[in-house]
């Protein structure tokens, strides 16, 4: 017997799921990162993608009280003048010895006004503290007041071209990263010269780190000296994420 | 759905996908436990807070490579800073994105697989326990045959007996959705535009927990599910699961 319907429930549910792909797929960010051919950074990029799509945008973390700061383990590197042996290692023993006076956070690239930050410069912008959990990769969490600029008056100041669409950071620790504009942008993402209401330890990324709140922990890097604003997703090569075996985007 | 035609097509494939995936995930889920191999209750928990349970699965079990913590405030009994000074077993570059691929692979066939059993009858009909089947008389003579190990024999197809019809349903409607739920609870992104889901279970840590523990009980129905299908004839019953049909 052959149905005569016009409306199947297999077509009825098929159009369902055809509709609710069109309107992920017209969300969808425009740049994705690249996965180069690597099945699990393709499983990375579709958590970004359905991420960017389907949560909002400027949603903000949980913010605690004073009452909840926790103890706060140290790791990956805890303090660069002991293990980074490279010329970077060693200018940070000499700025660390200078209690960071003369300490510059360098911002470039597709920027109208590339600048170079002192401390001092960098706590005259108007300030942001949060207490927020940090949740680490390995499955342990801790929570910690964070007092810093926000990315976004850093990134004022110095006028990002309308083409811009990732910042890109590096750390004395010869590490590349990089956030898309949601995400540096996001009212919650600061760069931190204070922790627990002191300045930043050497071992939580003195003198300055950014906070990243939505990631995991391993992407609000320690030991922040150099911005790149860019165009073009920049994978940081053999010092970044994605070549190192790990997701650049960490939500999850 | 004719009951004496075995499982339907769908079906099959939704049983593979799903154990193919599962696999990953558990295979996964230790390697991830592993690099952190401490369970806590609530939302905070580290090497430098108290654990719940400490599990004995890789070097970094009670490893004790931290520098003397350091006070972040002159009171006493406050909370500490340390920094690592052992090189921990962390595989988790390839461990996480892995995980979160087969999850992938397990949800979006899962929603169709739900999608179709709600909406096609086979929950049902085959699935769901049906009132005269929980007659406690009819539950404890299905006890007591599977405690003698009187197992019948395959039908290879879902005519199910209470028990297992029990056993299904846990998986499908309970297990499976509490390990979507506490696992998008872990997610930062996920919790900070539903700050509900965290709460829900009691914070980020006791949504690990639950994760880890509904895992145990995953893995516990395995190994029943694989011994009931051995004993009730091992090659009827995969030929039903695989190419189908009865003989």
């Amino acid at each position: 017997m052959k149905t005569t319907s016009l409306i199947t429930r297999r077509r009825a549910i098929v159009a369902g799921l055809a509709s609710i792909g069109g309107l992920v797929a017209a969300r969808l960010p425009r740049d994705l990162p690249p996965s180069y051919g690597n099945l699990l950074r393709m499983g990375d990029t579709l958590t970004y993608a359905a991420h960017r799509t389907l949560l909002p945008a400027q949603s903000l973390v949980r913010e605690y009280g004073v009452s909840d700061l926790t103890s706060f383990p140290a790791t990956g590197t805890t303090n660069p003048a002991v293990s980074v042996t490279s010329a970077l290692g060693e200018e940070y023993r000499t700025l660390q010895a200078g209690a960071f006076a003369d300490w510059r956070l360098s911002v470039e690239g597709r920027v109208a006004r590339p600048q170079s930050f002192s401390l001092a410069e960098l706590k005259q912008f108007p300030s942001r503290t949060q207490i927020t959990r940090h949740t680490c990769e390995e499955g342990w969490t801790a929570i910690g007041q964070w007092t810093g600029v926000p990315l976004s008056r850093v990134l004022d100041a110095v006028g990002i071209m309308p083409t811009a669409r990732f910042v890109v950071l590096h750390s004395v620790d010869d590490w590349v990263d990089s956030l898309d504009l949601i995400d540096a942008l996001h009212p919650q993402t600061i760069l931190a010269y204070g922790m627990n209401g002191a300045d930043l330890p050497i071992a939580h990324g003195a003198p300055v780190r950014l906070r990243l709140e939505r990631q995991i922990g391993y992407k609000s890097m320690k030991y922040v000296r150099r911005l790149v604003v860019a165009d073009e997703f920049d994978d940081g090569g053999t010092s970044g994420s994605i070549r190192n075996g790990w997701a650049w985007y960490t939500g999850i | 759905m004719d009951d004496a035609r075995g499982h339907a097509r769908w079906v099959r494939l939704s049983h593979w996908i799903g154990a193919a995936s599962l696999l990953v995930l558990a295979v996964t889920g230790v390697v991830i436990l592993m690099a952190h191999p401490r369970l806590y209750w609530g939302d905070i928990g580290n090497d430098l807070t108290p654990a719940l349970l400490e599990l004995p699965i890789s070097r970094n079990h009670q490893h004790a490579g931290w520098d003397t913590p350091r006070p972040f405030f002159a009171k006493p009994n406050g909370p500490v800073s340390a920094s690592r000074t052992f090189d921990i077993f962390n595989q988790n570059g390839w461990g996480r994105s892995l995980h979160f691929l087969a999850a992938w692979c397990l949800v979006l066939p899962g929603a169709l697989y739900l999608l179709g059993g709600l909406t096609g009858g086979h929950f049902r009909s085959h699935i769901w326990p049906g009132a005269l089947e929980l007659a406690p008389r009819v539950v404890w003579r299905h006890v007591v045959d599977h405690l003698r190990l009187r197992i019948p024999p395959a039908t290879g197809g879902p005519r199910y007996n209470v028990l297992q019809k029990a056993a299904y349903s846990w998986v499908v409607f309970v297990a499976a959705p509490l390990m979507v739920l506490t696992g998008l609870a872990m997610s930062p992104a996920v919790g900070a535009a539903y700050g509900w889901l965290p709460r829900l279970f009691g914070g980020y840590q006791s949504a690990r927990t639950i994760h880890f523990f509904t895992f145990v009980a995953l893995g516990l129905f395995v190994l029943v599910h694989l011994a009931m299908v051995v004993a009730s004839g091992f090659r009827r019953q995969m030929r039903a699961m695989t190419v189908g049909g009865v003989r």
